[in-house]
């Protein structure tokens, strides 16, 4: 029996923009109020999800032609890199750097923090990892 | 390095030549390359007979490992260079031997003299270090070698029994013997035989509380070693090496390596009348046992080892003999009885090496070793005849062979015993002699059988495979030196006393120059007539051999027995032992690892009085922590009553739930949005797996009531819960948090405090999280896509 998705279809159209919206602020909110990179992660990965389960995965995979399994990869190399980048000012090992108070030309005074880098490590390999389990375990028969 | 330590070690370093000439020139016999090299440690040790017999010693020493105060150091005085000329005499004549005896297309010789020369090294490693932990290490190299030689030929299946019970005993002893050394050291400060000597001399070590201990573990070495009662077992196995070995190592030189400890560790342990009860009392039972059993052998080798059994038992039993010089200062009349040893332990080497030598050319020209198909071989073999009647004589104890001369020493040291009044010999003592007659006895028999089996009466020539003629030439000068050397200390003893046996003494005792006189003439003395008793009765069963011979159906083989009974029955104890608790179960191993750890952790909780209650910590309870609890509680009590497995999941998510709830409850944003997510990607996974089950183990069924498990598990909570309770109610100091709440914005620029921990202040271990997530990714995917063999994945 052939069944049709529309109304599950149209409805994730819309709603997976909201999550992937949330989950963009919950990340970047996350060393002021809850949330972080963990989260956020498992929220973009919902999203997908959302979109995994309205569509089927080719759809997705054309979509999002990328291999989760470098994004994991590419998230733990953001994060030991940020770590390494502070030996190299001389400092131990994931010594963070900030600044509370730069001026950004469209943002205005905004405050920047080398641990939203290694949190964006942290997001793109929970995202990487999620999706490579679900991928997999949905790929096979 | 001095050039004795190059001694020592030679014999390792020319085996390096050995497998090169064996390769390149492959039509000299291998033995040729070899014999030099004992002939030149021989010329060296004799070139300083000058220095040991004047009570001086070679000494010296180079450290080795001196934060633990080993050094390879070497001592050549009396005692060394009786045992060094013996090695490289002997090993001199052996090698030539061998060379007539192996065939050099058919045998690995390669290997032989590899192994051979690492014994040879090894030995003198034993009789010449100074060190015990370094005479320790070359100990268990001659354990090993002889290990290797028995085991030369190792397609059969005898030579293997054979080499891996000698291995095991020895191995054993050694073990137990390296353990002594480590007691002595504690008594002593020191590894160093002669400090430890020096030190036993200025304050005793007989009250130490290890003494007993200590002395008990060097026993078990030597005794071992030196096949003694009971642990003589694996020497008649031994007889399965080639018989150069047995030759070389059974009969003159490894087997003595026990009597060389005991000797040289008498000024140590002589001053206890243990010492002297345990030495002489196995040392006799072993000479009679030895010789009783050697009469029922039908194998010439196998008469030679526990002939060589009973000899070594008659040895040890002197030196514990001996040991009661230590009481007596002044009085000869005690060192006779080491010098009977040292003495004997010389004429020992040279007829048995004979002897086994002579067991082989007759193994080697008839085919058989066998008695009961020998005989009438005199006219055959006429110089093998010699040889055997002159080393058998010997052996037996008849003038004027040197054999004699010692078993006079022998029961004259026995009787001296009636005259010591300490440690009851007086009134016990009285034993001793009679046993060690009537071991003679027995040793006059098999001496005889050994000769006049083999070389008269019938000749049988149906029953032998091979033509029998005389061996050539090459194979009989070692055993004619031997024999020559046998009749040369009969005729004169005094050749030996002054040069070698004198200085040897001094080195067991310590002291001035014993002046040894061997006479073979001691007038009419209780010796000379236990000597003649000795012949007569030996005569007398000997003739009678046949009739009574019977008897010893009626004893059984106890000791091998006892051996294989062990060896049997551990492996099989052991494995019906392994097979009941490893049971491959998980259930089972969970029970034990649960068990084990209540045990443990309720043993410590009560036994170290670490129970506590203490309410003032403990804040008020809300409603909505009673109400969340209280649909914990149940949800968790109804997984375990639940009846089909969706439930159970779908209970397990209810609990997921409601522990989020409670990190909303106890004010933990981070952890319960992770949470929340995280439950529902678990709940769906395990929907997967239900989803995947076959559908046969999908069928609902409850989990079936073990009453172990409900115990257990009861227990394990039970324990754990008074652990939290314990452990809340004494807060030993306060928490380091305040620093966090107070830090996180001035040091960190954030305001979530949780986040800030774990990307800034605890970063460290979120990297490592990660990357755990990372694997965890990468394992599913490669358990799903990556299949060896079996079916191909389809989809791809």
């Amino acid at each position: 029996m052939k069944t049709n998705d529309l109304i599950l279809q149209t409805i994730t159209k819309v709603i997976v923009f909201l999550i992937l919206l949330f989950s963009v602020d919950i990340f970047f909110a996350g060393h002021y109020t809850p949330g972080g990179g963990f989260v956020g992660g498992l929220m973009t990965s919902a999203a997908l999800v959302l979109l995994l389960i309205a569509y089927d995965i080719k759809t997705v995979a054309n979509l999002f032609p990328v291999n989760y399994i470098y994004v994991a990869a590419t998230g733990l190399l953001i994060a030991l890199v940020t770590g390494i980048s502070s030996i190299l000012r001389h400092k131990p090992f994931l010594t963070h750097a900030f600044n509370k108070h730069v001026h950004l030309p469209l943002f205005g005074e905004t405050s920047l923090h080398t641990a939203a880098l290694f949190d964006l490590g942290v997001y793109l390999v929970v995202v990487g990892v999620t999706m490579t389990i679900i991928q997999s375990i949905g790929e096979d028969k | 390095m001095s050039i004795l330590h190059w001694a020592v070690l030679a014999p390792f370093i020319y085996t390096l030549l050995i497998p090169i000439t064996y390769k390149l020139l492959k039509r000299v016999h291998t033995g040729w390359f070899v014999l030099p090299l004992p002939i030149l440690l021989f010329v060296y040790f004799s070139s300083n007979i000058g220095t040991t017999s004047s009570l001086q010693a070679k000494i010296a020493s180079i450290p080795w490992i001196p934060s633990l105060g080993i050094d390879f150091a070497v001592k050549l005085d009396g005692l060394g260079m009786l045992f060094s000329l013996l090695i490289a005499g002997i090993g001199s004549l052996v090698i030539l031997y061998s060379i007539y005896y192996l065939d050099k297309d058919k045998e690995k010789l390669n290997q032989f003299y590899v192994y051979l020369l690492f014994f040879m090294g090894a030995m003198l490693g034993v009789v010449l270090c100074d060190n015990l932990i370094v005479l320790y290490m070359f100990w268990e190299i001659t354990s090993i070698s002889s290990f290797l030689l028995i085991g030369f030929w190792n397609n059969r299946s005898n030579s293997r029994y054979g080499a891996i019970k000698s291995m095991v005993i020895t191995v054993f002893g050694g073990l137990s013997l390296l353990a002594g050394i480590v007691l002595l050291y504690l008594m002593t400060g020191s590894f160093n035989i002669s400090e430890i000597i020096t030190s036993v001399q200025q304050n005793s070590i007989i009250s130490h509380p290890l003494f007993m201990l200590g002395m008990i573990c060097i026993l078990l070495g030597a005794f071992t070693k030196s096949a003694q009662f009971p642990f003589h077992i694996w020497l008649p196995d031994a007889m399965e090496a080639p018989t150069p070995v047995s030759s070389y190592l059974h009969s003159a030189t490894m087997v003595k390596a026990g009597i060389y400890l005991i000797a040289r560790l008498s000024p140590v342990f002589a001053v206890s009348g243990y010492w002297l009860w345990i030495v002489s009392l196995i040392g006799i039972i072993t000479l009679l046992y030895g010789s009783f059993l050697a009469v029922k052998q039908v194998d010439l080798k196998g008469l030679l080892a526990y002939s060589t059994i009973s000899q070594l038992g008659m040895i040890m039993s002197l030196l514990g003999i001996g040991a009661a010089g230590v009481h007596y200062d002044n009085e000869s009349i005690y060192y006779i009885a080491t010098a009977a040893a040292v003495f004997h332990l010389v004429n020992h080497a040279t007829f048995k090496g004979s002897l086994f030598m002579m067991a082989g050319i007759v193994d080697h020209e008839t085919g058989t070793r066998d008695i009961r198909r020998l005989g009438g071989l005199m006219k055959i073999m006429p110089i093998t005849f010699a040889i055997a009647l002159i080393g058998s004589l010997s052996m037996a104890g008849i003038p004027p062979l040197n054999g004699f001369l010692s078993k006079e020493m022998f029961f004259a040291s026995m009787l001296n015993i009636r005259d010591f009044n300490m440690f009851h010999l007086d009134t016990w003592g009285v034993l001793l002699p009679i046993i060690a007659w009537v071991g003679s006895i027995f040793t006059f028999v098999y001496s005889m059988i050994l000769v006049f089996k083999t070389f008269t009466g019938k000749y049988q020539p149906e029953k032998l495979s091979t033509k029998p003629h005389e061996a050539p030439m090459g194979m009989l000068i070692s055993p004619i030196i031997l024999v020559s050397l046998v009749v040369i200390f009969g005729l004169f003893p005094g050749v030996l006393s002054n040069t070698i046996l004198s200085p040897a003494i001094t080195s067991i005792y310590g002291g001035g120059v014993y002046d040894l006189h061997i006479y073979h003439w001691h007038g009419f003395q209780p010796e000379l007539f236990m000597t003649i008793g000795v012949i007569v009765f030996g005569t007398i069963l000997y003739l009678s051999v046949t009739k009574w011979s019977v008897i010893y159906q009626a004893i059984p083989v106890v000791w091998n027995r006892i051996y294989d009974w062990l060896f049997g029955e551990t492996e099989n104890t052991f494995n019906k032992l392994t097979n009941k608790y490893m049971t491959g179960s998980l259930r089972t191993y969970l029970i034990y690892i649960f068990s084990f750890f209540t045990l443990i952790l309720s043993y410590t909780l009560f036994t170290k009085d670490g129970f506590k209650i203490d309410t003032s910590l403990l804040a008020p309870i809300g409603g909505y922590e009673a109400v969340l609890s209280l649909v914990l509680v149940i949800s968790t009590i109804a997984i375990l009553f639940s009846k089909s497995r969706l439930t159970s999941i779908i209970l397990l998510g209810a609990v997921g739930y409601t522990v989020s709830l409670f990190y909303v409850v106890f004010r933990a944003p981070d952890l319960a949005l992770t949470q929340l997510v995280i439950e529902t990607v678990s709940v769906a996974l395990f929907l997967l797996c239900f989803y995947h089950l076959p559908r046969n183990a999908r069928k609902k069924e409850s989990i079936p009531f073990k009453l172990s498990n409900a115990v257990i598990s009861v227990l394990v909570g039970l324990v754990v819960m008074l652990i939290a309770i314990a452990s809340y109610s004494t807060k030993l100091f306060d928490s380091i948090s305040p620093y966090y709440v107070d830090n996180t914005y001035i040091k960190a620029a954030g305001e979530n405090m949780v986040n800030v921990i774990l990307v800034d202040f605890r970063g460290f271990d979120t990297l490592f999280e990660i990357a755990v997530l990372a694997i965890a990714a990468i394992g599913i995917y490669s358990m799903i896509t990556l299949r060896m063999g079996g079916k191909k994945n389809e989809n791809k």
